[in-house]
C-alpha cells in the first residue's frame, strides 16, 4: 500500500485483527476485518460495530474574540459559517446537532456536515462541524475563508473519530462513558476518559441507534480498545458501513451527490432552512426555491432490484418502454433484505413508490421497483 | 487440477474441464452474493468472460481458463452463491467446458507452480 497515505490514530488496532486495508480519502483504511461485509453487517444490526472513521473531518469553529455571553457568542459564530450552509444554525440550542449541506453559489452541493453547538458549559464553546473525509480540504479552506478574522477553525485530523453503531450500542458506550447514554439523537455532548475531553454524539450513518465520538489522539488507542474489549462489540470494515448507510437510504457524497446536484434533487430538502430560504439568506436560493416548487427535474430514488444482479454505480435506469431516464449512483447486495437494492436518480414522475423501472445492467435490462427510503427502518433513539 | 494467473482452476476429465475459482480467489472476493452463469452451448476462448461473481461491493468478471463449448453448469449456485465461499473447488464449480484442444490445460500450472505464484503475490 503507498507510503503516501495517511494512518489513523486506529491503524495499528486494524492491522492487529487482521483488517483487509484499502485506500481511500487519502487514507489506508480498513475495508473489512476476517469476518467479512455480510457478517459485519448484520452483527451491526444484531448488536454493536465500532467502526473507525477518522478519515473524515471534524472540526472547531471559535470566535476569534468571544464576548463571553453563550447565546450571543452563538449567534455570531453562527452568522458566519451559516452564508455557506443550508441549515439553519442560529436557532441550535446547546448541544443540539444538525445535518446540513454545503453549497455552491448554484445552488450545488460542495459537501454534506453535521454542524453541532457545543454544550454552553464546555470549557471552549463554540461550533463543532463534521466534514466528509474525501473533501475535507476544500469544505475547510471555504470555511476558514468565511470565518475570516472574526472565527478561528481548528481541524482535528490527528485525533479519532469512532463511530458505534447498533442496538447494543448505548450499553456498550455507557459502559466506557458513564453518562454518555443520556444523550438524546442528534445531541451532543462532552464526556471525560482518563482525564481526556471527548466529543460524543448520537449520531451515525447506518439507521441505527448509535454514537460519534471523537477521542484526541493522546487517549484514542485506550478508548478504542476498552470498547473492543466488550463482547458485544465487533470491528467493522468501511464495506459493510458502506451496505449498511445505503439500507438506511443515506447518501454517500461523491457517489449519490455532487456539485451539481441540489439539496432538492437528493432529496434532502430537509436540511434546508425554510425561514432562510424565504429571507433569500441561502446560497443558490432561487434554484432550490424554484425546485421546490416544483420545478425539479431529477430526483434521488430508491430502487428495489427485482430480478438479476445488483445494478451497481453508473446502470442506466430505463423506463418500461426501455428509455434512459435516469442513472443508479449506488447500489448493491442488501444483506438485511436478501435482495439487490440502488439509489439513483430519475424524474419526479417517475418517482412514485411502486412504479416499475428497468436497470441494465451488463447489457440486460432487469426489472426494479421504485421503492421509498430508507430500504431498513432507522432505529433511531429520542429523548423529549 | 491445474490452475491459471487469474485464479481458476480446471479438472480435467477426458475432453471435460470443470472450472471454478481457487479458495485464494474466493477469499479474496469476499462475500459471494450473486453468480451469472454462461449458457450451455457457448463457446468460449481462453481469457474471455465466462461468468460474474458479484460480492456485497462488487462485481467481479470469471476468465475461462480454456477454450471451449459450455456443456453443463452448476445449476445451484445461483440459488447458494455462498458455496463459492465455502466450498470453491469443490461444490463451487461454475460450469463444464468440453475442450477445443485438450493439450491447452498442459499450459496451466500444476498446484505447487500455483502455490509458489501465490507466495510471490
Amino acid at each position: 500500500m503507498s507510503s503516501e497515505l495517511k494512518k489513523t490514530p486506529l491503524h495499528g488496532h486494524h492491522a492487529a485483527m487482521g483488517a483487509r486495508m484499502t485506500a481511500f480519502a487519502g487514507y489506508e483504511m480498513p475495508i473489512q476485518f476476517p469476518d467479512g461485509v455480510l457478517s459485519e453487517h448484520r452483527w451491526t444490526r444484531a448488536q454493536a460495530g465500532v467502526f473507525d472513521v477518522s478519515h473524515m473531518g471534524p472540526s472547531f469553529l471559535t470566535l476569534a474574540n468571544p464576548s463571553g455571553d453563550p447565546d450571543q457568542d452563538h449567534r455570531r459564530l453562527a452568522a458566519l459559517i451559516e452564508p455557506l450552509v443550508s441549515a439553519d444554525v442560529a436557532s441550535l440550542a446547546p448541544g443540539r446537532v444538525r445535518y446540513a449541506v454545503l453549497l455552491n453559489e448554484a445552488g450545488g452541493m460542495v459537501d454534506d456536515l453535521m454542524i453541532a453547538r457545543l454544550p454552553d458549559a464546555a470549557p471552549q464553546r463554540g461550533l463543532y462541524v463534521v466534514v466528509n473525509g474525501a473533501t475535507k480540504d476544500g469544505d475547510f479552506a471555504m470555511m476558514a475563508a468565511a470565518a475570516g478574522d472574526a472565527g478561528r477553525l481548528r481541524r482535528s485530523d490527528d485525533d479519532a473519530l469512532i463511530a458505534v453503531q447498533g442496538p447494543e450500542a448505548a450499553a456498550v458506550v455507557e459502559a466506557a462513558l458513564p453518562g454518555a447514554a443520556d444523550l438524546g439523537f442528534m445531541t451532543c455532548g462532552l464526556r471525560t476518559f482518563q482525564d481526556e475531553t471527548l466529543v460524543v454524539s448520537r449520531s451515525g450513518y447506518t439507521g441505527e441507534d448509535g454514537f460519534e465520538i471523537l477521542a484526541p489522539k493522546a487517549v484514542a488507542s485506550r478508548f478504542y480498545h476498552v470498547l473492543i474489549q466488550d463482547r458485544r462489540v465487533k470491528p467493522i470494515g468501511l464495506g459493510a458501513r458502506d451496505s449498511l448507510r445505503l439500507e438506511a437510504g443515506l447518501p454517500l457524497y461523491g457517489h449519490d451527490a455532487d456539485e451539481t446536484v441540489s439539496p432538492v434533487e437528493a432529496g434532502l430538502a430537509f436540511a434546508i432552512s425554510k425561514r432562510r430560504l424565504k429571507a433569500g439568506e441561502v446560497r443558490g436560493g432561487a434554484r432550490l426555491t424554484e425546485e421546490l416548487e416544483g420545478g425539479l427535474d431529477r430526483i434521488r430514488i430508491g430502487l428495489r432490484i427485482l430480478e438479476g444482479a445488483p445494478a451497481r454505480e453508473g446502470a442506466v435506469i430505463a423506463d418500461n418502454t426501455g428509455r434512459p431516464v435516469g442513472r443508479v449512483t449506488s447500489g448493491g447486495f442488501s444483506p438485511t433484505l436478501s435482495y439487490p437494492i440502488a439509489m439513483g436518480f430519475a424524474p419526479p414522475a417517475l418517482s412514485q413508490p411502486g412504479l416499475r423501472l428497468n436497470v441494465i445492467v451488463r447489457g440486460k435490462a432487469q426489472a426494479a421497483e421504485v421503492t421509498s427510503m430508507p430500504f431498513v427502518p432507522h432505529r433511531y433513539v429520542r429523548k423529549p | 487440477m491445474r490452475f491459471t494467473k487469474d485464479h481458476e482452476w480446471v479438472q480435467l476429465d477426458g475432453n471435460i474441464a470443470t472450472v471454478g475459482v481457487t479458495a485464494y480467489a474466493a477469499d479474496q472476493l469476499g462475500d459471494v452474493v450473486f453468480v451469472e452463469l454462461p449458457e450451455i452451448g457457448k463457446a468460449v476462448k481462453a481469457g474471455e468472460n465466462l461468468a460474474v461473481v458479484e460480492s456485497v461491493k462488487a462485481a467481479s468478471d470469471i476468465y475461462a481458463p480454456i477454450s471451449g463449448e459450455v456443456v453443463e453448469v452448476n445449476a445451484a449456485l445461483p440459488d447458494t452463491p455462498e458455496t463459492v465461499n465455502e466450498a470453491p473447488e469443490q461444490r463451487g464449480w461454475f460450469a463444464k467446458i468440453k475442450l477445443d484442444n485438450p493439450s491447452e490445460v498442459d499450459g496451466l500450472m500444476d498446484r505447487a507452480a500455483y502455490e509458489t505464484y501465490l507466495r510471490s503475490l
